[in-house]
């Protein structure tokens, strides 16, 4: 791990402060925060690998869950030879963590916990995710990765306008330019307005945000007569929500900029588990870090490279809650084949679904479960319901927008319109307080929504075709 | 001297109107009057028919939400300032009107308006007090005959 003030070698970075050198495949293939990290030969790499897996499955053998785990099946460091043995380690997904709610996976002593974030606790339980001093700043390099790979330059200026909170988002980023060096605008999300302003005095080259907030940046800009493609912002670095390649198009198009994709999950660290570099095909998993598998999510079996699977994550360094391959729910697809940047990794697609029926609507999760838990609490609602999202794809108009219908049933109706009016505002209403998630209630016809012999399909999502 | 009422819901798309007085009609149901209220998502459609408990038999076999509501039918003078008059009584009295609807009489130089009345015997002794009388569900149905 580079120490914090170390600078990217590269002379090229140096040098290509013009408008245009920064991401010419030419200079940002030379820039490369970690040359020795990211460009490692395979072998080391996995010499690497299994070194860390085998003191990572000592570490978590503190850990309740795992030692139960580890108990039953005999196992413990001495039986990880191979990258194969990661298939004897035991899964982790969301509910155990919630179990275990707070601290059960904390493997360090709480007088070591540096920095807590979480999930927004939309869903009910919050999950927590502990941090300590060494995997803040792993984090922060993990970003700077990610950020130099997509252009990011010391003499740069960052508009994030991120969540800062217990969302990884903007923290994470924000210590990640800190580490490469550049200047920092903490705008963070919202008012759009203050943000466009902020733009106009300090011209910031780079933008940090959601993809559909930065649409809804070009859009402000628009509404106050600003041309969008005027912006200083040269390039952004966009991520905390699924998107497609066709809304990367959009955002290029109306906000004249490059767009680069990163992933991460507050689980396993936030931003930082990959990001894309100027070749942009496909974004550059930092394996020496995590350990991603790709696997049916049915059978749990790998899927053949190149297939569409769900990531499986385990986490080589995390310090305070390193998780045994976490299953993140996010379908994508592995490549393991060169990228003529000179980076190593292994690549990940962008995140083409998932695997459980969770939404992420405007950068917020949404479950299913929640609408329904909402629609609980107006008596009579249940029983026949259908989520409907979509993002109209008409230029500058780009948002998500759910929709859910709801069947009217006798104890629902009533021949007053104002009735029935207070009865799609409250539902409304409740969604918003549950799932904090503004939606269109439309009330339908009984018996006018699709019937399910097994189990329900509630949503349709008709965001998808473009991956 | 109340009426019953049938309100149905619909959904604001073309030919929504259509199935329902279809399956009324094939029943062999004639309807009095209606009314449609509407918004841009959904309607209420509200029925005056003089076999109401068959209607709504009819309207709950093909899937409809229907639900039976108690409405008064009041006859005025079919001229300029025939409805106010009733209006005015109504709220000199305090008498809170939920909705109503009017139609053109079957008698020469009359209207009927349908009321929907939070209370509607209180609304009833008001009106009677003032001379307006209710039309039972009998003299309109024999007007219609």
């Amino acid at each position: 791990m580079p120490t914090p003030e170390r600078m990217p070698s590269s002379q090229s970075l140096q040098s290509s402060s013009s408008s245009q050198g920064a991401f010419s495949s030419q200079t940002a293939s030379a820039s490369i925060w970690d040359p020795v990290a990211e460009t490692q030969a395979a072998e080391q790499r996995q010499a690497l690998q299994i070194e860390r897996l085998r003191a990572l499955v000592e570490r978590v053998a503190t850990v309740p869950f795992y030692r139960a785990y580890f108990e039953r099946q005999d196992l413990g460091p001495q039986r990880i030879r191979s990258l194969d043995d990661l298939r004897r380690l035991p899964f982790t997904t969301k509910d155990d963590l919630r179990r275990h709610h707070p601290f059960g996976f904390l493997t360090v002593p709480r007088a070591e916990v540096a920095r807590i974030h979480g999930s927004s606790g939309t869903t009910g339980t919050p999950t927590f995710v502990a941090y300590t001093k060494g995997d803040l700043a792993l984090w922060a390099d993990l970003c700077a990765r990610f950020l130099v790979a997509g252009g990011l330059q010391p003499q740069h200026t960052v508009q994030v306008a991120f969540g800062y909170g217990l969302f990884t988002g903007g923290f994470g980023l924000h210590y990640g330019i800190e580490r490469v060096g550049a200047a920092i605008i903490p705008a963070a999300a919202g008012n759009t307005r203050r943000q466009l302003t902020i733009m106009r005095d300090l011209d910031p080259e780079v933008l940090i945000c959601t993809p559909s907030y930065a649409l809804t940046i070009a859009d402000g800009a628009r509404e106050l007569g600003i041309d969008p493609r005027g912006l200083p912002i040269r390039f952004g670095h966009f991520g905390g929500e699924p998107w497609t390649e066709d809304l990367r198009l959009e955002i290029e198009q109306q906000l004249d900029i490059q767009a680069f994709n990163n992933y991460g999950l507050s689980e396993v660290i936030g931003p930082g588990v990959s990001g894309e570099c100027a070749e942009r095909n496909g974004m550059h998993i930092q394996d020496d870090h995590f350990l991603v598998e790709c696997l049916d999510p049915d059978t749990l079996e790998p899927v053949p490279e190149g297939e569409p699977g769900e990531l499986v994550i385990t986490t080589l360094t995390r310090e305070a809650m390193p998780l045994l391959r976490y299953r993140t729910r996010d379908i994508a697809r592995l490549y393991r084949g060169p990228c003529p940047c000179g980076r190593t990794s292994l690549r990940m697609s962008r995140i083409s679904g998932r695997s459980d029926d969770m939404l992420i609507i405007r950068g917020v999760n949404l479950f299913p479960s929640q609408i329904e838990e909402a629609l609980l609490r107006v008596e009579g609602t249940t029983a026949h319901y259908l989520i409907e999202v979509e993002r109209p794809g008409t230029p500058g108009r780009s948002m998500d927008e759910l929709t859910v219908k709801v069947e009217i049933q006798r104890e629902t109706f009533s021949d007053r319109m104002d009735r029935m009016q207070a009865l799609r505002d409250r539902i409304a209403q409740e969604i918003h307080a549950i799932a904090g998630i503004r939606a269109k209630v439309e009330l339908v016809e009984p018996r006018s929504l699709e019937r399910f012999v097994g189990k329900a399909k509630r949503v349709i999502d008709r965001r998808e075709g473009s991956d | 001297m109340k009426l019953q009422q049938l309100s149905l819901f619909l959904e604001n798309r073309p030919g929504r109107l259509d199935a329902p007085l279809e399956a009324i009609a094939a029943a062999g149901i004639n309807i009095l009057t209606l009314s449609l209220a509407d918004t841009a998502q959904f309607g209420i459609l509200r029925l005056i028919v003089r076999d109401w408990d068959k209607a709504r038999q009819v309207l709950d076999d093909g899937g409809w939400v229907a639900n039976l509501t108690e409405v008064v039918a009041v006859d005025v003078e079919d001229r300029p300032g025939g409805l106010a008059e009733v209006l005015k009584v109504l709220d000199q009295a305090g008498v809170n009107i939920e909705y109503m609807y009017a139609f053109s009489s079957y008698r020469p130089g009359k209207a009927i308006l349908i009321f929907r009345f939070e209370d509607p015997d209180q609304a009833i002794k008001v009106l009677l007090d003032q001379g307006i009388r209710a039309l039972d569900s009998d003299e309109l149905i024999h007007a219609d005959a």
